[in-house]
């Protein structure tokens, strides 16, 4: 009981990591149509800026300064680059970004080589927040928990109920009808890039002291992030919340109990081959949960798009 | 006239170009690993220490043979067994005799293999390997041959050492055993099982797991099992960012035991988990900086570190594979006949850099050498890695480990 408990918290800070980063990639898919391979790549930028950052002023600057930088590298990225190519479709806007995904890795290993970097968490945060029985349940992430609801709470505030965000949201929907009305649409297209890149760097920012700051932080998580966004539908704020959660429970419970494809089996009536390492179900027998635990949110996607098409929360078709 | 003079001018430039060309005969030595890539810090730090090597312990001792100096010549593998191969060919082709590689035993089993096959083809060239990493058993038991020579103390010699401290502590009684999910994680369990029900069967595994290489974002839910299992330790084959990451996921979970590692250290790891780590990571190697042998030694490291001040002496055996090969060539009385050399490293023993006899073994060319288990600290630590003020220090030492372990290998000599 109380390890449910701590993995239901530990699927909770897993799931509102996920949610920062998929909460701009949402929304820039959604106003533009363009498909931002190089998201992750801020959230690595976010990460490495607060790392240089902390290291002359700490680590609370950094989570201060770092996001609004990776916002304007973010905003500068779209006015000078991704604005020219849009004319010649979603092809070029696509290889754009995935080119800029591998620059920015380039960039990275260039200046801060190729190791890991010592990017620690606070000292003030360091040790249990408190303990469920036996299991302690770190200050940093309780720090992780409140930070991302805030920002959720926050982004939900702006896009619901003040002007901006009526505007942002007539834009994803009537582009020509609202710059009709005389608004600028490109520069909400880029204020929309540079707040998502920028949340994006929060994430990097708070999550590189704990899932460590290298090279390959944003491919780790780069394809997981397309997987959320897909499955709560995309441009949906509280979808990509939901599908964050479900992907950040599904893969931890899955992690955390060994359950055994052996048991399912015999529980749904089958027969175990007899000898199993000749079988040709060999593989599928000898699963075990943790093996497929990475896997299992690309299979519910691939559920997704079979029976609901526009995912859990989305209005239109992906 | 004019064609005379002519003639003797070509003549004599051609004869002092001869004499500058024999005398400047460079022994080199082809160094096969990652330079670009994921792992290119691993190997770029290694060519250093290499380069380092060659340079104080053999040419600025006069060379070998009377004169001719190390070279290290690097090719980049991308850590792929079949772009090695093909440097390997490059390498052969360039008229080089020794090829030195360590970086993944999945390359070193492949370079093996080819290379015995070349060697069987092409007697005039033949090469020898000095593998000074890759750690898997298979390559010195059913897969050695008489051309490779490894100079790191193998998986299994390391796991022998790590169970001998693990069953002399009392205070272990259950062990929980993780690793990557490809060979060398798996021969790393299947080493740590078979020595704990050998050394200490009242020891109870309470859990034997093998994750995704590379792939794992979080190792919460890893760590939270192993709190669950009340587990008094954790061995562990990890690297690179799979290591560190569930180190400190482990530790930050509130597991308080001791980790049992092989490759927790440098290449910015030691630097990551700076005081996290202090008090949990233990780890196997050989080599020990801290303390350091003698003045000697702590001249080399210093000379080193001068040179490059953001490098580490990660692997301190590098030393014993250029000391013991140039031994084995003065000895040969030849740096070409690879025969002659490879007879005269069987059996060498040599006394290390870093304190410690180095035994190369005949019957698999597997060196036996002292282990050491280090633990990572600020305390005590006179060289440290990664500038960061925290080293490994000598925990334990298990002298010439597993000096008369069995080994399947059928060593046939040319």
């Amino acid at each position: 009981m109380d390890l449910i408990l701590v993995n239901l918290i530990d699927g909770l800070v897993t799931g509102l990591l996920l949610f920062m980063l998929s909460a701009g990639l949402t929304l820039i898919f959604s106003m533009m149509g363009v498909l931002n391979f190089a998201h992750a790549s801020f959230y690595m930028l976010g990460a490495y800026f607060a790392y240089q950052i902390s290291t002359y002023v700490g680590f609370w600057m950094g989570l201060l300064i770092a996001p609004p930088i990776v916002g304007l590298v973010g905003a500068a990225v779209e006015r000078y680059g991704l604005r020219r190519v849009h004319q010649y479709g979603h092809v070029p806007e696509l290889i754009f970004t995935f080119g800029l995904a591998l620059l920015i890795e380039e960039l990275v290993k260039f200046i801060w080589g190729n190791d890991q970097i010592p990017y620690q968490i606070p000292e003030i945060l360091e040790g249990a927040a408190f303990s469920i029985s036996s299991y302690d349940i770190p200050a940093y992430k309780v720090f992780m928990i409140f930070l991302s609801l805030a920002i959720f709470l926050g982004l939900l505030y702006v896009l619901t109920r003040t002007r901006v965000g009526m505007i942002i949201q007539a834009a994803l929907s009537y582009p020509r009808t609202v710059e009709a009305l005389g608004h600028n649409v490109p520069l909400v297209f880029m204020g929309v890039f540079g707040v998502g890149t920028a949340l994006a760097g929060v994430a990097g920012v708070i999550a590189g002291p704990v899932l460590s700051t290298f090279p390959g932080m944003a491919v780790v998580l780069g394809s997981i992030v397309f997987v959320t966004i897909v499955i709560g539908g995309l441009g949906s704020l509280g979808g990509a919340l939901v599908a964050a959660l479900i992907i950040g429970w599904l893969t931890t419970f899955a992690k955390a109990y060994n359950v055994r494809m052996e048991d399912i089996l015999t529980g749904l009536g089958f027969n175990k081959p007899d000898p199993i390492w000749d079988s040709a179900w060999r593989d599928l027998w000898t699963l075990t949960s943790p093996q497929i635990a990475d896997i299992l949110p690309y299979l519910l996607m691939v559920l997704i798009l079979v029976f609901r098409p526009y995912g859990l929360f989305g209005k239109r078709d992906v | 006239m004019k064609t005379i003079m002519k003639l003797g001018a070509t003549a004599a430039l051609s004869l002092a170009l001869g004499t500058t060309a024999a005398l400047a005969e460079n022994v080199k030595i082809a160094f096969i690993d990652p330079l670009s890539g994921p792992f290119a810090s691993t190997g770029i730090n290694g060519l250093h220490q290499y380069e380092f090597a060659a340079e104080a312990l053999v040419n600025a001792n006069g060379g070998v043979l009377g004169g001719q100096n190390f070279e290290i010549v690097a090719f980049d593998n991308k850590i792929s067994p079949k772009e090695s191969l093909i440097q390997l060919q490059v390498a052969i082709d360039q008229g080089i005799r020794f090829i030195a590689q360590g970086n993944s035993s999945g390359v070193a089993n492949a370079l093996t293999e080819a290379i015995n096959k070349h060697n069987r083809r092409n007697p005039d060239d033949r090469v020898l390997f000095l593998n000074y990493s890759a750690v898997d058993p298979a390559l010195t038991n059913d897969k050695c041959n008489f051309w490779h020579f490894r100079f790191d103390a193998n998986a299994d010699i390391k796991m022998d050492a790590l169970t001998d401290v693990i069953a002399a502590s009392q205070d272990i009684n259950k062990v929980y055993i993780i690793g990557q999910d490809y060979s060398f994680g798996k021969a790393v369990a299947a080493a740590a099982v078979r020595f704990l029900t050998e050394k200490r069967p009242d020891i109870e595994i309470v859990g034997n797991e093998l994750h995704p290489i590379g792939k794992v974002k979080d190792f919460t839910p890893y760590a939270r099992k192993i709190v669950a299992s009340e587990a008094d330790a954790v061995i562990t084959g990890n690297w690179g960012s799979d290591m560190l990451n569930l180190g400190k996921s482990v530790i930050e979970n509130g597991f308080e035991g001791p980790i049992f590692t092989y490759y927790a250290a440098a290449d910015g790891i030691t630097a990551a988990f700076g005081e996290t780590g202090k008090g949990s990571l233990r780890l196997v190697s050989e080599g020990p900086l801290n303390p350091i042998a003698s003045d000697r030694a702590a001249a080399y490291v210093d000379a080193f570190k001068a040179k490059y001040p953001d490098g580490n002496v990660s692997q301190a055996r590098i030393t014993n594979v250029i000391e013991m090969l140039a031994k084995a060539i003065n000895e040969a009385g030849s740096a070409t006949d690879v025969v002659a050399i490879g007879t005269a490293l069987e059996g060498m023993e040599h006394e290390s850099l870093w304190g410690g006899t180095i035994k190369m073994r005949p019957q698999d060319h597997q060196a036996i050498q002292d282990v050491h288990i280090f633990a990572h600290t600020d305390e005590n630590v006179k060289f440290d890695y990664d500038n960061s003020g925290y080293g490994m220090v000598v925990e334990n030492t298990v002298a010439m480990a597993s000096a008369d372990s069995p080994t399947s290998c059928k060593m046939e000599r040319p």
